[in-house]
């Protein structure tokens, strides 16, 4: 079972992926915090409104800017910063206007566009505009090479894998300028395109309404100048994904579900043929398995150590309830080991404080950082 | 969080007091199904208990069924998908596949049923994704109204939003965890979706609450007992004082939630169980109130 430093030797890229609700900014806070404590620059990037990171890293507000977090935060907790940790939250809004002045031909395109009311309403809410706009910031971090290694946060998808598909949407949405050559029915590509499209057409604008259709024609118009440098940048952030100096961790919890999640996601990864770096399994109940005796003998025992037999029948149960779960995270992270053919599950214990401070990602740090035989000791520790 | 199985739990409970209910997943992760135990329902009413009905609203398909029912002639509807403008469109439009998702729960939610054969429902439960994405989810009527200034669509968005906000007919409840992120983002999105989405939320569940099964003095004296011993009674006393820990933690961040949000908070109990099916998510059914 290695340790995040060894899966992380040698990458530029960290992409924390999972579903929501796995402790999945923790997980990526605790990393780069880590990565930076061994010496090196790295900032940390999430998209989640949601303010998790800066919460988690102690901070009041994070901007689109990377900013430098103060080593002194993290000595208070017994970790010395011999690198630097920054961290950013990704405006996905300015992103797009960054990404549409930078592609734009002239200025004249660039402000038809960002004064475009649709692309006013949507250029944040843009379904996978925010997997998109990560990538991208992601890539014009790693092009400017200010640091030694980037950690993101992938946001809370409803569908974990909504990134990975992130490109070839806008792609798509940028190839709608077709509409515009079909909203001139008398012009030579519609003669082109037959008799066909023009019935669609006239079908479609009975449906949608023939001003909506105009304006929607106009906004994907308005992009027309800047489809080949979105689908040469689209493929080079593509293909900085694929780097073999990129990793992703897939994060994930011990329950069955995102267990199953995990999996789902790795065959994904596999196939897009995605560097998958290893699996972090987070609040896990470690197992007191060498222990397990009989229940009816601990609830003696108890009882005689106690001398209250109530109080020992409750701390029997609890227990035994305990030892369920902890069972159960057993047997769903072997499941998961064997269908990834992977002994890289790092898996970090249920802490008995809820992990939403400094505090609390330097006990995560303990598990995620940990040699072999330091974790032998830890899970003896918890038993 | 446990969003799918308060979801669940709220369908069983509605279909034992004879509503006829359905659950709509928007994610097609097919976890309702999952929780019953089920094959995948796909975009299909499929009964999964007596009165409780689930289907995985899929965006292409809702998006097929309402071109029908707009054009009412299949052949035409064939015609119109088979044609490149209608695919780039579809694919580019940002938001469409939201707001025909969000189209389908209003119509499954019509006492008079667009599609044929369809049967009216008492209750429509849905799993909406998310925090994060979850509003702008909701919010995707309201955007594409005010794209489209005039028009069908812009005539069929005021009215997906009005579903949404109208109070009388459709409740909002945040399912919470208790534990201190969580507990910030829930009285986040309760701000929000009354600022960005016109909605105020009707109840906070908190879920996942751990039994208070020791006083502090009982905490005091396993821990000590836990120091001095060894094996397995070492184990079950330190399993005990952690217990007593988390759930005195828990119950800071469920004081907090109370005075975060102004929705009234319903408690959920932590099931020890290794995987939560439908009896679990019965026993949860007959919490709620």
């Amino acid at each position: 079972m290695p340790a995040v430093d060894e899966i992380l030797e040698g990458k530029d890229i960290c992409i924390c992926a999972g579903s929501g609700g796995v402790g999945k900014t923790t997980a990526a806070a605790a990393i780069a915090t880590g990565m930076a404590a061994r010496g090196l620059r790295v900032c940390v990037l999430t998209i989640d409104p949601a303010k998790r990171l800066a919460d988690s890293l102690g901070l009041r507000e994070l901007g689109n800017e990377a900013t430098k977090v103060d080593p002194a935060l993290f000595e208070r907790h017994g970790i010395e910063m011999k690198g630097e940790l920054w961290a950013m939250m990704l405006d996905a809004k300015a992103t797009f206007d960054e990404l549409v002045a930078r592609q734009a031909p002239d200025e004249e395109s660039r402000d038809r566009v960002l004064d475009n009311r649709i692309y006013q309403q949507i250029s944040s809410a843009l379904a996978g505009s925010q997997e998109y706009m990560a990538m991208e910031k992601l890539f014009e971090l790693h092009t400017e090479g200010r640091f030694d290694l980037l950690v993101l946060d992938t946001p809370p998808s409803r569908n974990a894998l909504d990134f990975l598909d992130a490109p070839r949407r806008l792609t798509q949405f940028i190839e709608g300028r077709s509409l515009r050559v079909f909203m001139r029915p008398t012009g030579l590509a519609a003669r082109v395109a037959g008799r066909g499209a023009s019935v669609a057409l006239s079908v479609l604008k009975r449906i949608v309404g023939f001003d909506l259709l105009a304006d929607l024609a106009e906004f994907f118009g308005a992009f027309s100048g800047m489809v080949d440098g979105f689908q040469a940048r689209a493929k080079r952030v593509n293909s900085l994904l694929a780097d073999p100096h990129t990793c992703f961790l897939v994060v994930c919890g011990p329950q069955g579900e995102p267990i199953d999640e995990a999996v789902y996601f790795h065959r994904k990864l596999v196939e897009a043929k995605l560097p998958f770096g290893g699996v972090i399994v987070n609040k896990v109940h470690y197992p007191a398995e060498r222990l397990r005796g009989d229940g009816a003998d601990l609830e003696a025992t108890l009882t005689e150590r106690l001398d209250d037999a109530d109080l020992a029948r409750r701390v029997a149960e609890n227990f035994s309830d305990y030892q369920a779960l902890a069972e159960r995270d057993a047997r769903n992270i072997e499941h998961l080991a064997t269908e990834l053919h992977t002994k890289g599950v790092i898996r970090v214990p249920y802490l008995d404080e809820d992990v939403h401070d400094l505090g609390g990602l330097a006990e995560i740090n303990r598990y995620l950082f940990a040699s072999s035989e330091q974790r032998i000791e830890i899970a003896a520790g918890r038993a | 969080m446990g969003k799918t199985t308060i979801a669940v739990a709220l369908g069983l409970r509605a279909a034992e007091e004879g509503k006829r209910t359905i659950v709509c997943e928007v994610s097609s992760q097919e976890n309702a199904s999952r929780i019953f135990e089920h094959t995948e329902v796909g975009f299909h009413e499929v009964e999964m208990a007596e009165n409780l009905w689930s289907i995985s609203i899929d965006p292409d398909e809702s998006m097929r069924e309402y071109v029908l029912l707009q054009l009412k002639v299949r052949a035409m509807r064939d015609m119109l998908f088979r044609s490149r403008i209608f695919s780039y469109l579809a694919a580019a439009t940002p938001g469409l596949k939201e707001l025909v998702t969000i189209g389908k729960i209003w119509e499954l939610a019509q006492l008079d049923r667009k599609v044929k054969k369809g049967r009216k429902y008492d209750l429509v439960i849905v799993d909406a994704p998310a925090t994060g994405h979850g509003i702008g989810f909701l919010q995707t009527p309201r955007t594409f109204a005010s794209i489209a200034r005039v028009g069908p669509i812009h005539s069929q968005a005021q009215q997906l939003d009005r579903l949404i906000t109208d109070q009388a007919h459709t409740g909002t409840a945040i399912v919470a965890l208790p534990e201190e992120m969580p507990v910030n983002e829930s009285a986040a999105l309760e701000q929000e979706l009354r600022s960005e989405v016109g909605v105020a939320v009707d109840r906070v569940y908190l879920n996942g609450l751990y039994p208070e099964r020791f006083s502090r003095e009982e905490a005091a004296r396993l821990a000590e007992l836990a120091d001095g011993e060894n094996g397995i009674v070492r184990a079950a006393a330190r399993a005990a004082t952690s217990e007593h820990g988390r759930a005195r933690s828990q119950r800071a961040q469920l004081a907090r939630l109370r005075r975060r949000v102004e929705a009234p908070v319903k408690t959920l109990p932590f099931l020890f169980e290794p995987e939560l099916g439908v009896e679990a998510a019965q026993r949860l059914a007959r919490r709620l109130t």
